[in-house]
């Protein structure tokens, strides 16, 4: 944070600036390894994911199995992938709706202003004082364990900060010279919002973006831990990490792994939507 | 900071918990199956009769409006799960367990948390800085679900210092309480850093060095007191997630409390008891952020005449 606190002595590009953020970096690389290894698990995966083997039973990690395998046999590494793909894809998909509904959200009370902007921000006010998470149980029960409600009840819980941000945004975008220049030229609402609005806010909406990812995963994975989220055989992080707890007496190492990969992913997150924020958004630490 | 602004926050939250009551009820009742579903279904007549008796026959508008009508009167219906138990005796049986657990990570957390900031802020980027808050990103990333579970193999299983589950004893309030404490300690000291170090560039804080102070003075008393306004705000949920009990980490340790009862409630289909406990995390939240905002209105005078203008 002391290193973006003067921005105006030299001004080195946003990228020059995140790639002189050492840890930024390397989170992004890891969640690149990470992600792309997850992605190809059908094809490399040692094993098939559901593959059962119940005369094995639990093994420890030995060389056919590096992670070793559970109570039915199945091999740790193999869900371990097969379970990140879920990870990420509710990580990535929840936090699209989360974007589309705040964005949206958010343009739409900037741009009105007044007494409408009034309403709306009030109304995210009352929204974010909602026990959500209760929510999300709820509405996990209430429409299904699957995969897509857990995206969709997910991200719809998690649009609020990103519609105060663009909200705030939007508004100061509004009065900007080269917007009322459009506007006066007799450009349409839509051609503002295409040309103007998305491109600046462009920048900002991928920062929250990947500040959104951790939080969405992890409100996964502990709705999952509840052994609400998806119905086996599939499996997500989170329920691997609850499958290991259940049993870390006897087998450490089904808990053990998923954890550390799971706190791992996160805190690459977290390095790499601070390092974008950092070098993209000076002004945000103070926000 | 008047007496007026208290009264006018406490009306504006009327609606939002109006808006709990009927989100929820919805919800509960959009849930497929019933509180009577059993293994061995119940004869069609008794279940009539039991929807009957609750009052589960009749439209939804007229059992909300009921329940609303009851809720005026403090009284949040029969448990359909328990029979013979009231959501209320279950909630004040429940709630002794959850507050003192929330208590007790409460205080860990603030202990911990905001003297590590502080300590941190002081020496910027030495050892005392970072060290610390390697700690402090690695909390914050580590959900309870991985570090209660881990603790629990660490010192309950091969050192055997604590037991890993039970309840009853102060023992066993150690691992549930640190968990709690260490998860929410952990954005919170690197939230007091933050703070601590701006007011640390401060002409107030150079002049209380100056002019010689103690360290710990300096830091603790003049720093730290304006650096508290942002901390306070993160404290009233977190204080309010605490209190009202963690699902997760309530599950993970068998404490019998509040959060583990909102978890079965729902696999229950136990709609009334979903209910009050909604109704009562939600009104400790409100209630611990009006508490939070009229903290910060006394440590910053300016914010109540902001409120009133």
């Amino acid at each position: 944070m002391s290193a973006t606190s003067s921005p105006m002595q030299a001004t080195p590009s946003g990228w020059q600036r995140f790639c002189r953020d050492r840890a930024a970096v390397v989170a992004l690389i890891f969640l690149a390894i990470v992600a792309t290894v997850c992605f190809l698990s059908p094809w490399i995966a040692p094993y098939p994911y559901m593959a059962q083997d119940l005369a094995l039973g639990p093994v420890g990690p030995c060389a056919s199995h590096w992670l070793g395998t559970d109570l039915l046999g199945r091999d740790v590494l193999s869900r371990l992938l097969q379970g990140g793909m879920v990870s990420i894809s509710v990580g990535l998909i929840a936090t699209g709706v989360a974007l589309f509904v705040g964005v949206l959200y958010g343009i739409i009370a900037g741009e009105l202003g007044g007494a409408v902007e009034r309403l709306m921000m009030r109304g995210v006010d009352i929204l974010s004082t909602l026990p959500l998470t209760l929510i999300v149980i709820l509405c996990m029960v209430v429409f299904g364990q699957n995969i897509w409600m857990v995206f969709i009840a997910v991200g719809g819980v998690s649009w609020l900060t990103m519609a105060r941000i663009i909200c705030t945004e939007t508004t100061s975008l509004k009065s900007r010279q080269f917007v009322e220049a459009s506007i006066a030229l007799g450009q349409s609402k839509r051609g503002i919002l295409v040309r103007h609005y998305l491109p600046n806010l462009a920048g900002i909406i991928a920062i929250y973006a990947t500040l959104t990812v951790p939080g969405v995963m992890m409100l996964e994975a502990f709705v999952s831990f509840l052994g609400l989220g998806l119905k086996a055989p599939m499996t997500s992080w989170g329920m691997m990490i609850k499958e290991g707890a259940d049993i870390m007496e006897e087998c450490p190492w089904l808990l053990i792994s998923p954890s550390v990969v799971f706190a791992l992913t996160l805190l690459s997150l977290n390095f790499l939507g601070d390092g974008l924020r950092d070098a993209f958004d000076p002004r945000a630490s103070r926000r | 900071m008047s007496l007026r602004y208290v009264i006018k926050r406490l009306a504006e939250m009327l609606p939002v918990l109006l808006i709990v009551v009927a989100a929820t009820f919805f919800l509960a009742h959009a849930v497929p199956g019933g509180p009577f579903d059993r293994d061995r279904p119940l004869p069609a007549e008794v279940q009539e009769k039991l929807n009957a008796y609750y009052g589960l026959d009749q439209p939804l508008y007229v059992q909300l409006g009921n329940y609303v009508k009851n809720l005026l009167h403090g009284d949040l219906g029969p448990s359909l799960k328990y029979p013979g138990w009231t959501v209320n005796e279950v909630i004040e049986k429940r709630i002794p367990v959850s507050m003192a657990l929330g208590l007790v990570s409460l205080v860990l957390a603030v202990v911990i948390g905001i003297p590590v900031g502080v300590l941190a802020a002081s020496r910027p980027n030495s050892c005392l800085d970072r060290v610390p808050m390697g700690f402090s990103l690695l909390g914050i990333c580590i959900p309870s679900f991985v570090l209660g579970p881990l603790l629990t193999l660490f010192f309950a299983l091969y050192l055997g210092w604590f037991p890993p589950c039970g309840w009853g004893l102060p023992i066993h309030y150690v691992l549930p309480a640190v968990t709690l404490g260490l998860i929410t300690a952990a954005p919170l000291a690197r939230l007091t850093r933050g703070k601590v170090i701006e007011a640390g560039t401060q002409d107030y804080v150079r002049t209380a060095r100056a002019k010689g102070l103690p360290l710990w003075r300096v830091w603790f008393l003049h720093a730290l007191r304006n650096g508290l306004l942002p901390v306070v705000t993160y404290l009233g949920p977190a204080a309010a997630n605490l209190v009202s009990g963690s699902f997760v980490v309530e599950s993970l340790f068998d404490v019998p409390g509040l959060g583990r009862m909102f978890v079965t409630a729902i696999i229950n289909r136990d709609f009334m008891l979903i209910l009050g406990t909604t109704l009562v995390y939600a009104i400790a939240l409100l209630v611990l952020n009006l508490g939070a905002d009229l903290v910060k209105a006394f440590l910053d005078p300016r914010i109540a005449r902001g409120q009133q203008a």
